[in-house]
C-alpha cells in the first residue's frame, strides 16, 4: 500500500475498512463509470433495467452458491441442474394435469422446487456421506443432469405447447411491479431471504463456522454433514427459483440452457468478496459479483472493443483477476 | 485438596490396528489442581486425553467424575460432565469474532429465533474482563487476534459453559514469551476457582512451572506421577526419555523395573 507513513491512527481507520467485502462495490461503480463513457445509452433507464433482469438467473443461483461456498463446498452442477429442472417443469407443464392455467403454473412451480431441492440433497448427500469431494461429485451431476435434459428432450428441446400457458405465465419474465421488473423484485426477495438466513440465524452461523473451521465445528457439536447438505440444498432451491423465471422467457430448454452458469454463478461469488476456501460469505457482495458480470457483457455488445463472442473469455478472465485481487488484498 | 479426585481415569487402553496407543494407563486430577501430562510424540499422552475428551472411543478402563463412573462417547457427552478441551492448534473458527466463538453451537437467540448478537457479545465481554481485561477486539474476526488473545477465547470458551475439567494441548506451544506469561496468569486464575487443568506438553519447560503434579508417559505406558517438588527436572526427563522412575515420584506399569536412579 502506499501510504505507509501514515500515522498510527490512520492506518487503524484504513485497516477497518475491510477492502474485500468493498472492492466489489467499488468495481461496480468504475464499471458504471466505464460504461457510460463509452456509449450514452449505457446510462438509459431502459438499458440498465435489462441488464439487472438479465442477471436475475445468475445472482438467484449465486445466492445459493454462496451458501455452498461459504460453507467450504463447491457446487458445479447448477447449470445442468438448471436444464433439468427447467425441462421437467415444462413436461410437467405439458402434461395439462391440473386444471386451470394459474393452477397449472403453481403446481408446475412447486414441482420444479422439489426436483431443485432433491437435486441439491442428492449432491449434499453424496458429498457428505460419500466423503467425496463436492468438486468431483458436483462434477459427475452435472454430467448426469445435462444428460438427462438431453435425454428427456431427445436431444432437442422441451417447447411449451400450450399458447395460453405461456400467455399466462409470461408476466413473470416480462411483467413488472410499479415499474419494477418482477425478475429484480424475486432477485431482492432471494437476497433478503438468504441475507437474513446467513447472517441472522444459527444455521447461517453454523454455516460460517464449518467453512472457517470444520474440526471446531464438530467439536462444538456441530452436525458438519446437516449443515453442508443444507446448504446444497439451498443451491438447489435457488437453481428451482432461477428457473421459474427462466420458462417463461423463452417457454422452452434447450441442451444449451444454463450452459455454463456454473461459471458465471461462481464467479459472482467470487467477485463478490466469498472465500473460495470458506469462512466467509457476502450475499450483496454476490449480487454486486452478478451484476458486473451482467454489465461486462452489455458494454461488450454497447462498444464495439471487444466481439461479444468472447464474452466467456471475458468472464473466465474475470474470475482469475478475481481471485488474484483477493489474494493480494489478502495479504496486507 | 478434597479427597474425591474430579477425575479419575483407570486403566484406559486403547489400540490403533494393533498398535496399543495407550495401555493400562491411569490418571487423575483433583479440583484447583493442575497436572501435566509428559511425554515424547507418540508417548500416548494426547490420545489418552482425546479419551477423557470423548474424541476417541476406548478399549477398556473406567473414567470416574467425582467419583462416579462417567459414559463419555463422544464431545458431547464429555461437555456435559463440565471437561473442555482446548487443542494446541488453538481451534476456533477463525473468520467469525470473538463472541460467535464463544457461543458455537450453543447460540443464545433471541425470542424471533434469530441469532442475539448483542447479549453474546454482552456475555463474551463479561467472561474476556474476568480473564484478560485489557482485551477489546470484539468485532474483528479471530484470525486477527494475536496468539495469546486467541488463547484466551478458546478458554473462555470452555469455561462459559462452567467447565471444571479443563484440557489444554500445547497450550504455549504457538505463543511468544510475553503471550506464554499472559496464558500462564490465566491457568493461576483458574486454579483459584477450583478448575482441574490437565496441561499436555512434550517440552517440560513449557509446564513446570505451571504444574503441581507430573504425569510421564512413554511407549503408551505410564512411567511414573509425581508432585513437581518431589523431583528434578533432570529426573523428569529422565523419565520422559529412558522410561526411569525416580524415587521421588510412584512409578506406574510403563517404569522400567529394577530401575531406580540413585
Amino acid at each position: 500500500m502506499s501510504n505507509t507513513t501514515a500515522a498510527q491512527p490512520a492506518k487503524r481507520s484504513l485497516g477497518d475498512i475491510d477492502l474485500r467485502a468493498v472492492a466489489p462495490f467499488v468495481a461496480l461503480a468504475v464499471l458504471f463509470v466505464f460504461g457510460a463513457m463509452v456509449n450514452p445509452n449505457f446510462l438509459g433507464l431502459d438499458n440498465l433495467t435489462n441488464v439487472v433482469t438479465r442477471s436475475a438467473f445468475i445472482a438467484i443461483i449465486a445466492i445459493g452458491a454462496t451458501f455452498v461456498i461459504s460453507a467450504g463446498g463447491l457446487d458445479l452442477s447448477v447449470g445442468s441442474m438448471a436444464a433439468f429442472v427447467a425441462g421437467t417443469m415444462i413436461l410437467f407443464l405439458n402434461t395439462g394435469a391440473v386444471a386451470g392455467d394459474s393452477g397449472m403454473i403453481a403446481a408446475a412451480m412447486c414441482l420444479a422446487l422439489a426436483t431443485g431441492a432433491l437435486c441439491g440433497l442428492a449432491n449434499g448427500l453424496i458429498t457428505t456421506l460419500g466423503r467425496i469431494e463436492p468438486f468431483i461429485v458436483t462434477l459427475g451431476t452435472m454430467g448426469i443432469f445435462r444428460a438427462l435434459t438431453i435425454y428427456l428432450a431427445e436431444g432437442g428441446s422441451i417447447a411449451m405447447k400450450s399458447q395460453e400457458l405461456r400467455a399466462a405465465y409470461r408476466p413473470i419474465y416480462f411483467g413488472n411491479v410499479l415499474g419494477v421488473p418482477i425478475p429484480v423484485i424475486v432477485i431482492l426477495v432471494v437476497a433478503i431471504l438468504g441475507a437474513f438466513i446467513l447472517y441472522r440465524t444459527r444455521f447461517g452461523r453454523h454455516v460460517m463456522a464449518v467453512g472457517s473451521n470444520e474440526e471446531v465445528a464438530r467439536y462444538s457439536g456441530i452436525s458438519v454433514n446437516r449443515v453442508r447438505t443444507l446448504t446444497y440444498v439451498i443451491q438447489g432451491i435457488c437453481v428451482a427459483i432461477a428457473v421459474l423465471v427462466y420458462v417463461p422467457r423463452l417457454g422452452a430448454a434447450t441442451p444449451t440452457t444454463g450452459l455454463l452458469w456454473e461459471l458465471q454463478a461462481i464467479t459472482a461469488v467470487v467477485i463478490g468478496g466469498t472465500a473460495l476456501r470458506g469462512g466467509v460469505g457476502r450475499i450483496w457482495g454476490t449480487i454486486c459479483g452478478a451484476l458486473i458480470l451482467e454489465l461486462v457483457g452489455n458494454i461488450m455488445v454497447l462498444s464495439d472493443m471487444v466481439s461479444e463472442y468472447l464474452i466467456g473469455a471475458v468472464q473466465g478472465a474475470i474470475i482469475i483477476i478475481a481471485m488474484l485481487i483477493q489474494r493480494s488484498l489478502g495479504r496486507r | 485438596m478434597s479427597n474425591i479426585p474430579l477425575v479419575e481415569m483407570e486403566n484406559i487402553s486403547i489400540a490403533f490396528g494393533g498398535i496399543r496407543a495407550v495401555d493400562d494407563a491411569s490418571a487423575d486430577l483433583h479440583a484447583g489442581e493442575v497436572v501435566a501430562l509428559l511425554g515424547h510424540n507418540g508417548a500416548g499422552k494426547s490420545t489418552l486425553i482425546k479419551i477423557l475428551s470423548g474424541a476417541y472411543k476406548r478399549d477398556g478402563g473406567t473414567i470416574k467424575v467425582n467419583g462416579e463412573e462417567a459414559v463419555i462417547n463422544n464431545p458431547r457427552d464429555a461437555k456435559a460432565y463440565g471437561i473442555e478441551t482446548i487443542y494446541q492448534t488453538l481451534a476456533l473458527a477463525d473468520n467469525v469474532d470473538t463472541a460467535a466463538n464463544l457461543y458455537l453451537g450453543r447460540e443464545i437467540m433471541t425470542p424471533w429465533g434469530t441469532l442475539d448478537d448483542v447479549a453474546m457479545e454482552a456475555k463474551a465481554r463479561e467472561v474476556m474482563g474476568r480473564l484478560n481485561p485489557r482485551f477489546q477486539r470484539f468485532k474483528d474476526p479471530v484470525k486477527a487476534l494475536s496468539g495469546g488473545q486467541r488463547q484466551s477465547v478458546a478458554i473462555a470458551r470452555a469455561i462459559l459453559f462452567n467447565a471444571r475439567i479443563l484440557i489444554m494441548d500445547e497450550p504455549t506451544a504457538a505463543l511468544g514469551p510475553q503471550e506464554t506469561a499472559q496464558v500462564g496468569e490465566l491457568i493461576h486464575q483458574l486454579k483459584s476457582e477450583g478448575i482441574g487443568i490437565f496441561l499436555i506438553s512434550h517440552d517440560i519447560h513449557d509446564v513446570l512451572h505451571l504444574a503441581d503434579r507430573v504425569i510421564v508417559m512413554k511407549n503408551g505406558r505410564v512411567v511414573g506421577t509425581a508432585r513437581v517438588g518431589d523431583v528434578t527436572e533432570d529426573e523428569i526427563l529422565g523419565m520422559i526419555i529412558l522410561g526411569k522412575c525416580p524415587p521421588g515420584a510412584i512409578p506406574g506399569p510403563g517404569a522400567i523395573s529394577g530401575v531406580v536412579l540413585g
